[in-house]
């Protein structure tokens, strides 16, 4: 259990790397790396298709990263129809990439594709927890 | 010259439209008429039928079973195939295989998809599933955002724009008021379109297709059967097919979609051909940019160029490549597991010489391309005469 919490609307609850969102909730922003293959993944997973291990290890996700795409969604599906507008995101780490919304205080700023941006911890109105970016500067 | 052993020897199609009159089974009736007519032969004919679609749109329950019994194919065996919107594409390359190992010597095709069989809120709510539901639905996604950001990172690399998003779209209506089955055929113009409300930045609601209740069917045949039943058999010279990460975030890259680009490469070596050989081709244009993308993963354009082929108009009827000159997803509408068969469709009709108002003079290599979600299942097929 514990999943259920992460993002603005979770579809599952019960996985491997559960433990991203107790990380979350003490602040901290993780995923997973497997030290034999030396990659790092995001989506964070506990199996690496490289060498077949079953236990990565948790590492720290870098400060800042740059905006690889964005866009504001005025449009949505069921269930976040309370959030619009809001912003999707693509952000590189050089290694791995992370999905999330850019903060919605980005909002009608001057966002640049290449821009540098960090990853923080958002708490939802509803209780639910996830990662987003921010403008770096 | 295509290798000759396989063959499509019937094609069909439902009109694409909103809100079928009637049940899933009555829907694909009308595309396997149509298809078993142009092929001339009787039920007896068809060893196994291949049925494509999404199937969280249907309340049937393996919906293959049901269908079976309808167009009076039983006992011969069916099952049904899911790649999102390349289903019937993907159904396609099994029942190559299956004719080319020599299991079944004819096999039927049958895409379908009912999207009004379910409330519009229903539909909404199945749109946020169609990515990773464990680490990118959570932030509310939907085909038309996913797109929006391959559109944005295209304008950035290579610096095309919203007026270039909107030719596609101009060339779509052109084509489309002429295509009998699609459901939308109205003019619109650059204007209209550029003025469309805001869907997800950058894609107006005008660069995006709608949803469409549809059927399509397609009969592949031995060679054998082909010349016994057909007079104008069109051959399957090119079968490619690649997969991408879901997840956005676990892709490479954002400047093209690289499962089409692969199944491109894969469908050209089979074929012995490349794309300077197209007579014609069939892309997936769900949204605008998506046609662009497509010109660029099949070698019609270099990367970051495909927007000179539409500025030049390089892909209407008269151009140097003729694109989606039958409307496209665009125009037709795009009822998910449809879609492909209704492509393949359009190609065979074009290397027959029985295209109409939009035939291509003299088409004898033609291509398909269909991708199945935003770059996760991509097909590509090259037919010829
Ligand atoms: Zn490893």
């Amino acid at each position: 259990m514990g999943f259920e919490k992460f993002g603005r609307k979770s579809f599952t609850a019960i996985t491997k790397v559960g433990e991203y969102v107790d990380k979350l909730e003490s602040g901290e922003i993780y995923t997973t790396h497997c030290p034999k293959c030396n990659k790092t993944y995001f989506p964070p997973r506990m199996d690496c298709p490289g060498c077949l291990s079953g236990s990565l290890e948790w590492a720290k996700v870098p400060a800042t990263g740059k905006l690889v795409t964005f866009t504001n969604v005025n449009y949505a599906p069921t269930g976040f129809e309370g959030d619009l507008p809001y912003l999707l995101a693509v952000v590189d780490f050089d290694g791995f990439r992370m999905f999330g919304r850019l903060s919605s205080s980005m909002q009608g700023t001057d966002i640049k594709v290449g821009m540098s941006v960090k990853p923080i911890v958002v708490n939802y109105d509803n209780g639910q927890i996830a990662h987003e970016f921010i403008a770096a500067e | 010259m295509p290798d000759k052993d396989v063959a499509i020897v019937g094609v069909g199609q439902s009109a694409f439209v909103r809100g079928y009159p009637g049940g899933i089974r009555e829907l694909c009736f009308e595309a396997y008429r149509e298809a078993m007519q142009d092929a001339g032969i009787s039920s007896k004919e068809i060893k196994a039928l291949i049925v494509c679609c999404a199937p969280e749109y249907d309340k049937q329950r393996s919906p293959s079973g049901l269908i079976n019994e309808y167009l009076g194919l039983n006992p011969s065996p069916t099952f049904m195939v899911e790649s999102l919107c390349s289903s019937s594409t993907t159904g396609f390359a099994i029942a190559y295989s299956f004719i080319k190992s020599g299991l079944y010597d004819v096999v039927c095709v049958l895409g379908f998809q009912k999207m009004s069989e379910i409330t519009s809120q229903d539909v909404q709510e199945r749109m946020g599933r169609g990515a990773d539901v464990m680490w990118e639905s959570p932030y509310g996604t939907s085909m038309p955002s996913y797109y929006a950001m391959y559109a944005q990172a295209h304008f950035a690399n290579f610096g095309s724009k919203p007026e270039d998003l909107a030719l596609v779209r101009v060339k779509s209506s052109t084509y489309g008021q002429l295509n009998e089955k699609a459901v939308y055929r109205k003019k619109v113009t650059f204007e209209q379109i550029m003025s469309s409300g805001v869907v997800s930045s950058p894609l107006k609601v005008m660069d995006c297709c709608a949803n469409a209740d549809g059927s399509s069917c397609i009969i592949l045949a031995s060679a054998d059967k082909a010349k016994e039943f057909s007079k104008k058999p069109v051959w399957v010279m090119g079968v490619g097919q690649s997969n991408a990460p879901m997840n956005l975030a676990s892709r490479e890259h954002m400047r093209g979609l690289e499962c089409a680009r692969i199944a491109a490469e894969k469908a050209y070596a089979m074929a012995g051909v490349g794309p300077q050989d197209i007579d014609v081709a069939e892309v997936h244009d769900c949204f605008t940019i998506a046609e662009i993308l497509a010109y660029e993963a099949l070698g019609f354009a270099k990367q970051g160029e495909g927007v000179n082929l539409i500025r030049d108009k390089e892909t209407y009827l008269e151009g140097r490549i003729p694109v989606n000159v039958d409307g496209g997803l665009l125009s037709k509408g795009h009822p998910i597991g449809a879609t492909g068969g209704s492509q393949i469709r359009t190609i065979v009709l074009q290397l027959r010489g029985e295209a109409g108002a939009i035939q291509v003079p003299n088409a004898e290599i033609g291509l398909v391309h269909n991708i199945g979600g935003v770059g996760i299942y991509g097909n590509v097929l090259i037919l010829g005469r």
